[in-house]
């Protein structure tokens, strides 16, 4: 039993090198509760969660005095509502029927075109952004990108909510993620569009549309693409970091990058204070490809592990997507067909093109042209090449041979794989079929991916091939039908999936795990598949879209450093072995979330009270201390002694926190609880005084 | 034994008793050991030791050497065993007081030499040959041995421990035979001392609560039940059989396999009227668990007699696992007694459920026994051909995840079973050994349908896949024909319409064991139904016979053999790629010709060069049109090609082609049966000389005695068949004597006698018929082929051989005569 229950002792813990003269095997506790201070306990960590998309997350997290945004990933599937953006004129697109509400009213028809039963939008593709109105934004005070992916709504964010803080991301996050926007902007910028519909986003108007669009959400909310001047902007607020580097954030709070192998530079994020510990996983592999594999070991002893950016497609297995593309491909092309892969500048591509450096050959494919075209193709290209040191082992000894790390840049010498910014200039002389072409953008909804679905769409020699995870292949093709060409599915995602995730857990065992209420259950098609959602103990704590969630773990310790002059003046007693303790009168010292115990000031000196008063005299004299107790006091050998002392017909009773020993000859009544003795006489101070030294034998003194 | 040995043996003992001595190999101890025991079963091993005393002194040196290894100790003990196996000789070492030295506690048994294995291991097998007799007994008895090998049972080494529980079989067996045998009662109180301590032993094991101790009692009565078969070992069983029981009544089982292995062992050998039996493996049936309960189950079954409500029972046993993933599968209640008698109990999900490893084995090991039991003629009947149908589509669909479990324990098989490849290609073995039976119409559509999602699914994994297309086949195959019509039905066809794009796509595969198992696939399919219209049709009018042919030039050799057999079939049939040039229709055809050449000619790997000589020699037999069109160009072609290759498998099917064109030229050999009464059939003399001019203008002769030297054995012997049949069909040629004497014979059995001494660097030119009678006349055939049928190591394997080498390889013999091979 201790007096002071909120005074930890814990040597193990105690970090204090500065304590020079104190004996080290008597190492003591300088850990303190944060109540002894008088401050008042509550949650740590709060939780914002401004996506519903769990791989394109936006989170906010509010840890330690400091508000952090986790990732701000832009969910496109908005755009699939619109009609596609064509390179060149197309008259099928622009003779598409307006479309007209059930009773023939067609004020609309301007904004909304129907196409084989679907009706979409008729302006510039429009984005639905993250969250903006649950947390002020301009609080932020940092922003943690994973990946490329994760970073496409920065622009929305550090240039129109007032974010004066910093963004943290690795170099190869920072410069393919450029290039992703770029390609983005380019996109849509080249094909500009004078209309701009907005009358079927009003309320009483969206309800009676058809679906999809009628269950669109927060279409008000949606907004144009960003452009070229906002995206420097917002990239000029990064500040670049390397793996396993340690950030500190006003002193309160560490945050380090960790290897996430799922892409180049991708990364995961450890959030740690002295004695709480956040681990972000956001889009991570365990797969061997190109990029460092993930760091899982730095992630153990998380009290809280928040898991976003999983597979999107669990069921499917990369390396089986990856034989179907190239079946696929070789099967399409042997007989005569195009090849078209709507795909990212960056990112899966890589390992596509390395697949495919291997196959063409042995399939007698080497006479078939590859055609990469990206506004930023050329730069994409390049870039992998260059960064070393965030490519997995194999690759980076490449690099001391020397030789390029990826083996597209033979394709590129030998001629076999060719790269364009667009289907404009070079190309069209180069152009030669049967061909395979990479190009975006996956949505097919505008790049000049929708020059070729036109191109190529009414040919059943053809074949599309989605290898992209990130939008529903159907909807993506819905404006294009009646199609002929062929269209299949081979979705290659290499992020983690639920088996692994299953051991990965088991690997690191953090205390709780946070994640999308998406991961809790199993997919809403196969309700079945149990197997398909996160299965841990305690059971994951789950969020969803506009959401707050309190993190679960509690503010305990805080770390004082106890400066050496007062550590030399304590004298620490042993009270049982291996642990001593001293009492402590300080002065705590706060400033940027350090805190330091400081020898309090000596008393005033009767100066005869010329001097100018100073600001520390305003510190309350220290009071001789009165030795500090502890100990239990065993009733019945009390009650002998107090037989012993002469006292007689002593009765005891069982009360619900201790005893009560009455003394009914001298009418005085004594309370025993865990932590408090009190003798209750009646205006008897030498009783009083004589009890009281008799339970204080009963105790231990320092 | 031969005087040249005797001479060596002295040395070779001095030099295995000699410590400082490098003793040759453990194999060349072997090699001695088999060939003292072949002298000493050839004759008197007393004789043996009194004509050779190096022998005996040997034995007495080892015992007195320090520092000998034990290798040769080992040795020693096991020489010596089998010298005392004779009784004669067991006294005459006894003498001599030799064998307690080496097997008593005086011997190695006490010393530093027995922590080796090896000498523990010489020591039991020592004993092993020579307890053959009653002296040998006696001597066992003497010097305390069976407490010895009581305790060897539990050796760390598992060789020292089995030899030494085969051994306490063998003494046992050695006691309990002879004369008394049939009078002995199961009370074995007039069964020998020796006897009795072992069974004695053995109940006290069986007692045991020391599971290991369990496990060695039960091994020692399975090899007693199986390899001792006389009358004694049914007395053995009703004295043990209580004990035995009484394991049951354990919680687990303790030793569950072996007791398995035990009860298996007594029930094949004991009679059908043994209710206790019957009774104790009912009992062991109910108290195993289902995983433990399986291989005991399949035994029963596997038993020629047996009463059929103990079958019922094991067969109740495998199939519980099915029943119980058919009962949590089920979208509804199924209809009662789906599998009767094995309703789906708590106890098999409970196991079912643990863990993933429990619930794959459990059901891997369902899967493969009933799988085996299916083609038995003892198998249970009735057979329940279609719950089994549905129960292995049901867990197809659960590994796949396309079947959708409403109930709580479907929901979990699922969880545990999806994507697990062993349980997939569990379930697809079964499924294919399910084609030899019937089905509703239904049920075989739905297995038909799981098939095709295991083809067309990207997730199946190559071995999968590999065993989806052999199941594939199997039904295919076992589908029942049109009546009135040698034509597919029209569930195939369709079938076939489905699977063929599947196949297209499949040859495109980046991985090479995809693409090979497609190809034998097709191979197989054209095989068997490459005259039926419907297959005709749906793969002519696929790409598939196109994309077979490109895969001629796969780089993976696998892949390029299994091509050149599937084009080779293709084109058997006619369904081969359509003619590039429509008004040239063999055009297409000669070029396959021409590529399969081609690769025979230029393959740097042996597969495709193999795969086309039997695709060739197919062609032959069967008349292909490309062939016949001009054979003898053909085989001229091949034969040169053949001559040339490295490989000797092609060189020696280059031989079997041959026979085949002889045999269209001269007629089909005689029959096969060497103990048919048939005198050989000549071939008329116009006949013979008609064929003897051809074979000579395709130079099938200089080929055929050209392999008849080669320096790989098998080709030399087929050479030598394929002559020893041209020469009985030649034989009553008369020009032989005229050609024989010509200079033109003359030269060629000299460029023949420099190929046999290894120079064949000379060609044999052109041969006249008649010089080629003449030849296969004057050549020693019968000879040369008992020459080849002998080992090529048969010099080199003499008794005297070995001793000069071993003596060699220690430097004894003045110059290495030893051969080097």
């Amino acid at each position: 039993m201790s007096r002071y229950p909120d005074l930890c002792l814990n040597p193990k813990e105690c970090v204090c090198q500065e304590m020079g003269t104190v004996d080290p095997s008597i190492f003591w506790a300088l850990l303190f509760k944060g109540a002894f201070y008088g401050m008042k306990k509550r949650e740590v960590g709060e939780k914002y969660c401004l996506s519903g998309h769990p791989t394109l997350p936006c989170n906010v997290l509010k840890f330690k005095s400091t508000t952090i945004m986790l990732d701000c990933g832009l969910d496109m599937n908005s755009t699939l509502n619109f009609l596609p953006l064509p390179l060149v004129q197309s008259p099928r697109l622009s003779n598409l029927p307006g479309w007209s509400l059930k009773d023939g009213n067609a004020f609309l028809d301007k904004e909304l075109k129907e196409c084989s039963g679907h009706v979409f939008v008729d302006s510039v593709p429009e984005f639905c952004l993250p969250e903006t109105e649950l947390i002020d934004l301009s609080t932020v005070d940092v922003i943690l990108i994973s990946n490329y992916h994760c970073m496409m709504a920065l622009p929305y964010i550090t240039e129109h909510t007032g974010f004066t803080g910093t963004v943290y991301a690795t170099e190869p996050s920072v410069q393919i993620g450029r290039l992703l926007m770029e390609e983005l902007v380019n996109f849509i910028e080249r094909v500009p569009k004078a209309q701009s519909a907005s009358l079927w986003k009003n309320k009483d108007i969206q309800r009676l549309l058809p679906s999809p669009l009628k269950d669109a959400v927060e279409v008000s909310t949606w907004r144009r693409c960003y452009t070229m001047q906002e995206v420097n902007s917002a990239l000029s607020k990064i500040q670049l970091v390397g793996y396993s580097q340690k950030i500190e954030l006003f002193g309160a709070v560490q945050v380090t990058p960790l290897s996430s192998g799922y892409a180049l530079g991708s990364s995961n994020w450890i959030i740690q204070s002295h004695y709480e510990k956040v681990s972000y996983v956001s889009g991570s592999s365990l797969l061997t490809t190109h990029p460092q594999p993930m760091d899982q070991a730095s992630l153990k002893n998380s009290d809280v592990l928040i898991l976003t950016g999983l597979t999107q497609i669990p069921t499917a297995n990369p390396d089986s997507m990856v034989g179907e593309f190239c079946s696929n491909l070789a099967l399409t092309v042997r007989n005569g067909g195009n090849v078209l892969v709507p795909c990212y500048p960056s990112g899966v591509i890589y390992d596509l093109l390395e697949c495919l450096y291997q196959y063409i050959d042995s399939a007698g494919l080497s006479s078939i042209p590859f055609y990469f075209i990206s506004p930023v193709a050329n730069s994409s290209l390049e870039f992998s090449q260059i960064f070393a040191e965030w490519l997995c082992h194999n690759k980076q000894t490449k690099v001391y041979l020397p030789e390029p790390p990826f083996p597209h840049a033979e394709l590129i010498q030998t001629n076999k794989l060719k790269h364009y910014p667009s289907i404009h200039g070079d190309f069209s002389n180069d152009f030669r079929q049967p061909c395979v072409v990479f190009t975006g953008h996956p949505s097919l909804r505008f790049g000049d991916v929708v020059h070729f679905m036109e191109l190529w769409g009414k040919s059943s020699l053809n074949t599309v091939i989605f290898t992209e995870p990130d939008f529903s292949y159907l909807e993506a093709l819905a404006p294009y039908q009646p199609l002929a060409m062929k269209c299949i599915y081979c979705p290659i995602d290499t992020r983690l999936n639920f088996i692994q995730v299953s051991k990965l857990l088991k690997e690191v065992q953090p205390l709780h795990v946070v994640c999308p209420e998406q991961y809790t259950q199993p997919p809403p098609a196969q309700s079945h598949r149990i197997d398909l959602m996160i299965d841990c103990q305690p059971p994951a704590m789950s969020y969803r879209r506009a959401e707050v969630l309190a993190l679960p773990f509690k503010r305990r310790y805080e770390k004082i450093e106890i400066m050496p002059e007062l550590a030399d003046s304590l004298v620490p007693m042993e009270i049982k072995p291996g642990v001593s303790l001293a009492t402590v009168s300080a002065v705590l010292h706060t400033k940027d979330n350090k805190h330091i115990l400081q020898p309090p000031p000596r008393p005033a000196q009767p100066t005869g009270g010329k001097k100018r008063k100073r600001a520390s005299d305003d510190i309350p004299d220290c009071k001789v201390l009165k030795p500090l107790l502890s100990g239990s006091i065993p009733v019945e050998q009390f009650v002998q002694t107090l037989e012993k002392h002469g006292f007689s017909d002593i009765k005891v009773e069982d009360t619900a926190k201790g005893h009560i020993v009455l003394l009914q000859e001298a009418e005085t009544l004594i309370q025993i609880e865990e932590d408090s003795t009190h003798i209750i006489c009646d205006n008897d101070e030498m009783l009083r005084v004589r009890l009281r030294d008799l339970v204080l034998k009963f105790l231990q003194k320092f | 034994m031969d005087p040249e040995c005797s001479r060596l043996l002295p040395a070779l003992c001095a030099v295995l008793a000699d410590p400082r001595q490098p003793v040759a190999d453990d194999t060349c101890l072997e090699k001695l050991l088999d060939w003292f025991t072949a002298v000493t079963e050839a004759g008197s091993s007393l004789l043996l030791l009194q004509e050779n005393p190096c022998l005996v002194e040997l034995l007495f040196h080892v015992l007195k050497s320090q520092d000998l290894s034990s290798r040769i100790l080992s040795f020693s003990l096991r020489l010596a065993g089998i010298f005392a196996a004779q009784e004669d000789c067991f006294q005459y070492l006894q003498q001599g007081e030799l064998l307690p030295m080496l097997f008593g506690e005086v011997g190695p048994l006490g010393g530093a030499a027995w922590t080796a294995p090896a000498v523990r291991s010489g020591w039991i097998q020592g004993l092993r040959t020579l307890a053959q007799h009653p002296s040998a007994l006696h001597f066992l008895a003497a010097c305390g041995a069976v407490d010895t090998i009581f305790s060897l049972q539990g050796d760390p080494s598992l060789f020292v421990a089995s030899a030494a529980g085969q051994l306490l079989v063998h003494i046992l067996d050695l006691v309990m035979r002879g004369p008394a045998e049939g009078r002995r009662s199961p009370q074995a109180c007039d069964w020998p001392a020796c006897a009795q301590k072992i069974v004695g032993h053995i109940e006290d094991s069986l007692c045991s609560t020391d599971i290991p101790q369990v496990t060695q009692a039960l091994s020692v009565l399975t090899t007693a039940f199986g390899h001792c078969h006389g009358l004694w070992t049914q007395g053995l069983w009703v004295r043990l059989s209580p004990l035995v029981a009484r394991l049951l009544e354990k919680d687990p089982v303790p030793a569950s396999h072996s007791l398995v292995d035990l009860l298996l062992s007594v029930a094949r050998s004991a009679p059908s009227s043994d209710r206790d039996l019957w009774e104790t493996l009912a009992q062991t049936l109910s108290h195993l668990s289902p995983t433990q309960a399986g291989p005991l189950a399949l035994g029963i079954l596997k038993l020629q007699d047996c009463p059929q409500v103990l079958r019922t029972q094991a067969f109740g046993i495998l199939l519980q696992p099915l029943a119980c993933v058919l009962e949590a599968a089920a979208q509804a209640p199924g209809p009662p007694g789906l599998l009767e008698g094995a309703a789906a109990d708590s106890m098999m999900v409970d196991t079912l459920l643990s863990s993933k490893s429990a619930c794959v084995g459990l059901l891997c090991c369902a899967l493969a026994h009933l799988g085996l039991l299916q083609p038995l003629p003892q198998r249970p009947s009735p057979w329940p051909q279609a719950p089994l149908l549905g129960a292995a589509v049901t867990i197809l669909r659960l590994c796949s995840g396309s079947a959708a479990p409403t109930s709580d324990v479907g929901g979990r098989l699922c969880a545990i079973l999806v994507g697990c490849g062993r349980v997939q290609r569990a379930a697809l073995d079964f499924l294919g050994a399910l084609s030899q039976g019937t089905g509703p119409q239904e049920l075989v559509t739905q297995v038909f349908s799981v098939l095709l999602e295991y083809l067309v699914s990207p997730e199946s994994s190559s071995m999968v896949l590999k065993k989806a297309f052999q199941a594939t086949l199997r039904w295919l195959l076992s589908s029942p024909k049109t009546p009135g019509c040698c034509d597919l039905d029209p569930h195939t066809q369709l079938f076939l319409r489905e699977l063929l794009p599947v196949l297209q796509k499949r040859l495109c595969s980046p991985c090479w064991e995809v693409r090979d198992s497609v190809l034998e696939f097709l191979t197989q399919m054209t095989r068997h139904c490459g005259g039926q219209a419907g297959f005709r049709q749906a793969l002519l009018a696929s790409e598939v016979p196109e994309l077979t042919k490109q895969l001629l030039r796969d780089p993976e050799s696998y892949v390029r053999a299994s091509a050149v057999t599937a084009t080779g079939q293709l084109s058997s049939w006619g369904l081969c790629a359509t003619p590039a040039i429509p008004e040239c229709p063999g055009a297409q055809q000669e070029s396959l010709l021409v590529e399969l050449l081609h690769i025979l000619s230029t393959d740097s790997e042996g597969f495709p060069r193999r795969a086309v000589m039997q695709v060739f020699t197919e062609w032959l037999r069967d008349g292909h049109a490309d062939v016949a069109e001009d054979a003898e160009r053909f085989v001229a072609g091949v034969l040169q090609a053949a001559s040339r290759d490295l490989d000797w498998e092609v060189r020696a099917q280059g031989l079997e082609l041959a026979l085949v064109f002889l045999e269209q030229l001269l007629g089909q050999r005689g029959s096969h049966c060497p103990y048919a009464v048939a005198l050989p059939e000549t071939a008329p003399p116009g006949v013979l000389d008609q064929a003897l001019q051809v074979l000579c203008r395709v130079q099938l002769f200089e080929f055929a005695f050209r392999a008849l030297f080669d320096c790989d054995r098998p080709v030399a012997q087929k050479s030598c068949d394929l002559l020893l049949f041209l020469r009985a069909k030649a034989a009553p040629c008369g020009s032989s004597q005229e050609a024989g004497d010509s200079p033109n014979v003359a030269s060629v059995e000299a460029t023949l006698q420099r190929w046999q001494a290894g120079e064949q660097g000379q060609p044999l030119g052109y041969l006249e018929p008649g010089a080629v009678v003449a030849l296969l006349r004057s050549i020693d055939l019968e000879g040369l082929r008992d020459t080849l049928a002998e080992s090529s190591d048969h010099v080199e394997k003499s008794p005297q051989s070995l001793l000069q080498d071993m003596l060699a390889a220690v430097g004894v013999l003045g110059e290495n005569e030893a051969d080097c091979y």
